[in-house]
């Protein structure tokens, strides 16, 4: 065994005892540092023949670069085995729970309202807001309710004079749309309405949204084809509408329009009450009178309007059986809606 | 509306079941909203003749009797009743019967002796005297001794029916009788209408207009009114037929005249009123407005004191009835009535719902009027009494009648063309269709190429142009054919939201970010709400609109502030054990801008909140609206004052402005407040005046470059007195620190031993950059210096 094998081999054994990579470092100091062992040997080069000069110091060399690769290799497992060593210093229970500030949510009331405008909007409908204070005027006889109509029965008003008081519905929203534009007009009239009413089905304050479109050859096909699409983004693509004859002053034709039942998809049930039908809404092609009480020429243009309760809706949706939950905001309720 | 399916077989062969009856009228618009099958329930009830009554061994007030029940056999029964006798025929519920309240019968033992069934009184099989004489009597039902044994008693007393509530829309106040379903029905149906019988047989020598004047001084309130004499009347029992129809109806059959009267208002749904003519002081007749505090007693017996807004029928010295509420006691008809002044008009239902209501009186005719007569109806009412009279053959009828009617009948004629019907459809509905169902539905129709003219019957006064003529078209029509197009034909429009309604969603979205939960609370709130808060007499939030009817007292005052609603709303959550929380509503509040109100009030968007909890503090709602309104608007100063609201915490609360703008307030609710309301906890609460506030939002988004250059931090500690707020020391701060300060902020505040009583420790870091270049230590030192000595100059401050 000449000299490069003793080296290399003695590296290699001592190479293996080391467990800490500051150790390792020593060792590449002693053996391929600037006055390590092997460095050492090419000192010795003068005392070589100059023929043998050459070669002996590619072995030296080579010596050197092959003791130096089994020093890197050895750092690499040594770097390895210490990370493992942090990581499992490091480690924590994955199924602790996580940190996070609550997040709130918008009440149920205007999670559904968000959803029909948000349908309604993608079909080119705009949002008018009109005041809950309204007149006799706007809530009734802009909308052919005159003052000794018995659908006034329909609705229990709530009055502050003989002129003004709570609209009982949204559909004064109609009559100041019509007033301040001009067709086409496609608008959407949300907010809150009073009744006198108190009851498991019935709220004092509860809330609607008023839909309207004026433009030419406005039909009940209309009417029919933007129900439809409406509540097949409202429940589900394969709920469907029928449209029954019913009255309302400021539609006619009116209509009351079901809607297939979202829990058994019309097979009956107790949401449906069996029938396989809910009813959701009425709407109709705006009356003549109304139209040109507000100044719009009921020769050129005609209108479909539709009012709905979002109640009725949120009720429908989320099987919430008794409207006076919505409006108690039990905390343990109102975080129910927190899906988005 | 409710009608019996016997009775609407009168005037139409109707050849479905009930239940399809029930579909085909809610596809043409009358709703059924509930079917009932009258003593369909009632089984093994039947008819059996009494052989025996012995003593029941053990009991004295039991019989044993033996009957005769036909095919069943001879049957043992033990009875309590005292009204029978051997031969007897009487109802008997076998084993296994249903009784008419659905109870069941079973073969049983009564003291020791077995008793196959039960004897039944008329109450059993739901009926009384109206239906079968002797059915109201306190014991057995004792039937005709002529019936077969061993039958049904339902099919032998025609027990059973089918009723049908109907929902009748107010357009269609012609439907409210059973000839206006029955014409309904036969339309929908497609088979023939058979109108009623209405000839009567006159005494040309009796004439009402010789005997009585009538004179109509209310045109506008009455605007037919018919009157007819009938003398020599008969009053008696009514026959069968008309008792049973009454009852079926609810109504219980008094005279023969009484029930003409009632059975005219629901066959033909025209109010009828019968005078006895003795009692007509003057023989005269006046529709008049009463005269203010004018008294008239109603068959009631009850006393009204009237008014001119009131409509009365009178003598030449008082008034005899209410119109179209209730005749006057006064002239009644008696047992020894002998002559009889029909009445049949038309009132206008305006009128007679105003009466009805302020005076708190109701009646069938009342409710009947206020949903409106047509004037036909008036004649047709008229006539049908009439016939009735004839039929019972109880009076002899005058050959003459006064008849005021202001208008002339005749029928409107609606001229449109066929193009505008379908185009209100949407669909082209087949010419030959919509002759046939105009003229189902009695309609005279005239169709020349496009044109269509209509003649409409004059009990329709709904009907006034084409869309009337399309819904009746489509309803009858089918709505299955209406075909789904979208607005095929309009113009296209963009649906968004303005910039003003964008901005209430991303305020929701903040703050549900930040953990609140959106409530929706009342409008209307209690008036003692305003005094338990403490709401100053004098401020804008005690000046309230007031609901004139309230459903209650809790509900009566539009509210002028949310502040009492959201803390009412937290209070209700802690008694839940939903011990803490984050909440707010964005709604309206409405302040007049005069009292009483003669004018839109100002309705104005109001922002409530409230945070309460362990976590809960000042500061954590502080950060939440410091954060609100930097997000929302940018770069504007809002400076914390403290509050003096009386429901705020005295030094716990601040009012939130912007140069004088006040733009809400906020803070801890006023502990003794929170306690009357129910709460021992701290409720951090406050209220933003949105639509101040959103006047101040900045829209876009304002973008300044970063700096390249390096930014150097310093820490400050100073000690003041505790009085010196935060604000005045960042303001000397900011003041004196020089152009390259870009921001200060206070990161820890000690109070305690380490510090002198009545001082406090206070550290800032103070943030140097430039966008020129980079800052040297010595321009930052000298800034540093200069902030220092301001602070001890201005408020006092010792560096630490």
């Amino acid at each position: 065994m000449d000299i490069f094998e003793q080296l290399r081999e003695k590296a290699k054994e001592e190479i293996k005892t080391v467990s800490s990579s500051k150790e390792l470092n020593d060792l590449k100091v002693k053996y391929v540092g600037k006055s390590g062992e092997i460095t050492a040997l090419l000192r010795g080069m003068k005392d070589i023949p100059a023929e043998e000069r050459s070669s002996f110091g590619k072995k030296v060399n080579d010596l050197k670069d092959e003791v130096s690769t089994i020093f890197d290799e050895k750092e690499n497992v040594l770097k390895e085995n210490e990370l493992n060593e942090k990581y499992k210093r490091e480690a924590i229970d994955i199924t602790l729970p996580g940190k996070c500030p609550e997040v709130g949510n918008l009440h149920p009331l205007n999670l559904v309202k968000n959803q029909i405008i948000d349908a309604f909007m993608g079909m080119g409908f705009n949002i008018f807001e009109g005041p809950e204070i309204d007149t006799d005027y706007y809530c009734f006889q802009a909308l052919n309710i005159p003052k000794d109509h018995p659908a006034r029965d329909m609705q229990d008003t709530f009055y502050f004079t003989d002129n003004i008081l709570l609209r009982p519905h949204t559909s004064p929203g109609q009559v100041r749309t019509m007033e301040n534009n001009k067709p086409p007009i496609k608008i959407l009239s949300p907010g809150r309405v009073y009744r006198a009413d108190d009851d498991a089905s019935h709220s004092p304050m509860f809330h609607q949204i008023e839909g309207l479109v004026i433009d030419k050859n406005v039909s009940l096909c209309d009417l029919k084809g933007l129900l439809d699409e409406f509540v097949r983004i409202m429940f589900d693509r394969e709920t469907k509408t029928r449209f029954r004859p019913s009255y309302f002053p400021f539609t006619e034709p009116s209509v009351e329009v079901d809607v297939t039942c979202c829990k058994c998809h019309g097979k009956g049930c107790n949401l449906c009450k069996g029938t396989g039908w809910i009813e959701i809404l009425g709407a109709g092609i705006v009356n003549k009178n109304v139209l040109e009480m507000s100044g719009i020429d009921s020769n050129v243009y005609s209108g479909l309007a539709f009012g709905l309760g979002i109640e009725r809706i949120a009720m429908i949706k989320y099987g919430i059986s008794d409207i006076r939950t919505l409006f108690e905001n039990n905390v343990k309720f109102l975080k129910q809606f927190n899906r988005r | 509306m409710k009608a019996p399916l016997s009775w609407l077989k009168e005037y139409v062969d109707i050849d479905c079941s009930a239940e399809d009856l029930k579909d085909k009228l809610f596809s043409c618009g009358f709703e059924v909203e509930e079917m009932e099958y009258i003593a369909k329930n009632i089984d093994k009830i039947v008819s059996c003749k009494i052989l025996s009554i012995d003593k029941h061994p053990n009991a004295d007030k039991l019989s044993v009797t033996k009957v005769d029940a036909g095919k069943y056999g001879e049957k043992q029964i033990i009875t309590s009743a005292k009204n029978i006798a051997v031969g007897d025929v009487v109802p008997v519920a076998l084993d296994g019967a249903t009784l008419f309240n659905g109870e069941r019968i079973f073969n049983g033992e009564l003291r020791g002796v077995p008793s196959e069934g039960m004897f039944c009184s008329g109450e059993e099989l739901g009926i009384n005297d109206d239906w079968y004489k002797g059915a109201s009597v306190n014991g057995i039902l004792i039937l005709d001794k002529s019936f077969p044994l061993g039958e049904e008693v339902k099919t032998l007393l025609d027990l059973e029916d089918v009723m049908f509530d109907i929902n009748v829309t107010a357009n269609r106040p012609d439907c409210q009788s059973i000839l206006g379903i029955a014409r309904e029905v036969a339309a929908v149906l497609s088979k023939p209408f058979k109108m009623p019988d209405l000839t009567y047989t006159t005494d040309k020598n009796i004439s009402t207009v010789k005997t009585v004047k009538v004179s109509d001084l209310a045109t506008d309130l009455c605007p037919r009114y018919v009157s007819h004499l009938v003398k020599d009347i008969k009053i008696e029992e009514s026959p069968l037929w008309m008792k049973r129809r009454l009852f079926r109806m609810g109504i219980r059959s008094i005279n023969n005249v009484v029930d003409i009267t009632n059975y005219v208002l629901l066959e033909i749904g025209q109010p009828m009123h019968a005078f006895d003519l003795s009692n007509i002081e003057g023989n005269e007749i006046i529709v008049r407005r009463a005269n203010e505090n004018e008294k008239i007693v109603t068959l009631d017996e009850k006393e009204f004191i009237l008014s001119e807004n009131n409509l009365v029928i009178c003598d030449s010295v008082k008034p005899v009835a209410l119109a179209g509420v209730m005749g006057g006691l006064n002239s009644e008809i008696k047992d020894d009535t002998k002559d009889v002044l029909f009445e049949s008009a038309k009132f206008k239902r305006d009128n007679i719902r105003k009466t009805s209501r302020a005076l708190g009186q109701r009646s069938d005719s009342s409710s009947r009027f206020e949903k409106g007569i047509d004037a036909y109806t008036t004649e047709i009412g008229m006539k049908r009494a009439l016939n009735l009279i004839t039929t019972l053959k109880c009076g002899t009828i005058a050959c003459d009648e006064y008849d005021l009617c202001a208008e002339k009948l005749v029928e409107k004629t609606i001229e449109t063309t066929l193009s505008k019907v379908n185009a209100v459809l949407g669909i082209d509905v087949p010419k030959d269709e919509i002759k046939n169902i105009l003229t189902k539905l009695n309609f005279k129709v005239e169709i020349n190429g496009d044109n269509l003219t209509v003649k409409v019957p004059l009990y329709r006064e709904d009907m006034e142009s084409y869309p009337d003529i399309a819904e009746e078209i489509i309803r009858e029509y089918g709505y299955s054919h209406i075909t789904p197009t979208l607005l095929k034909n309009s113009s296209i429009t963009n649906g968004k939201k303005t910039d003003s309604q964008k901005a209430v969603d991303n305020v929701k979205t903040f703050l549900t970010s930040l953990g609140f939960n959106e409530i929706i609370t009342y409008s209307f709130v209690s008036e003692k709400d305003y005094d338990l808060f403490g709401f100053d007499k004098e401020s804008e939030e005690h000046k309230f609109i007031k609901i004139i009817n309230p459903i209650g007292e809790d509900m009566a005052v539009m509210r002028t502030s949310l502040l009492p609603s959201i803390v009412k709303t937290v209070v209700y959550n802690q008694n839940r054990q939903n011990d803490s929380g984050r909440l707010f509503e964005l709604a309206k509040v409405y302040h007049p801008k005069s009292l009483p109100l003669n004018d839109f009030p100002i309705e104005n968007n109001v922002l409530s909140f409230s945070v309460f909890g362990e976590k809960e503090d000042f500061f954590t709602l502080k950060g939440v609206i410091e954060k609100l309104l930097s997000n929302f608007a940018y770069g504007v100063d809002f400076d914390y004052i403290s509050c003096d609201y009386k429901f705020m915490h005295p030094t716990r609360s601040a009012i939130i402005k912007s140069g004088d703008k006040i733009i809400g307030y906020f803070g801890q609710l006023n502990p003794i407040l929170a306690e009357k309301v129910g709460s021992d906890k701290p409720i951090l609460c406050g209220e933003i005046f949105y639509d101040v506030l959103s006047t101040l939002f900045v829209p876009k988004i304002v973008f300044s470059n970063i700096s390249k250059f390096p930014t150097v931090e310093r820490d400050i500690a100073i000690l003041v007195d505790e009085t010196i707020t935060c604000k005045e020391i960042t303001d000397v701060i900011k003041e004196s620190a020089g152009e390259n300060l870009i921001e200060v902020s206070l990161f820890d505040i000690y109070q305690g031993n380490q510090v002198e009583k009545g001082k406090k420790s206070m550290a800032f870091n103070l943030v140097y950059n430039s966008q020129l270049r980079t800052l040297n230590v010595e321009e930052i030192d000298a800034s540093i210096s200069d902030v220092l000595s301001a602070l001890k100059q201005k408020v006092g401050a010792e560096l630490r």
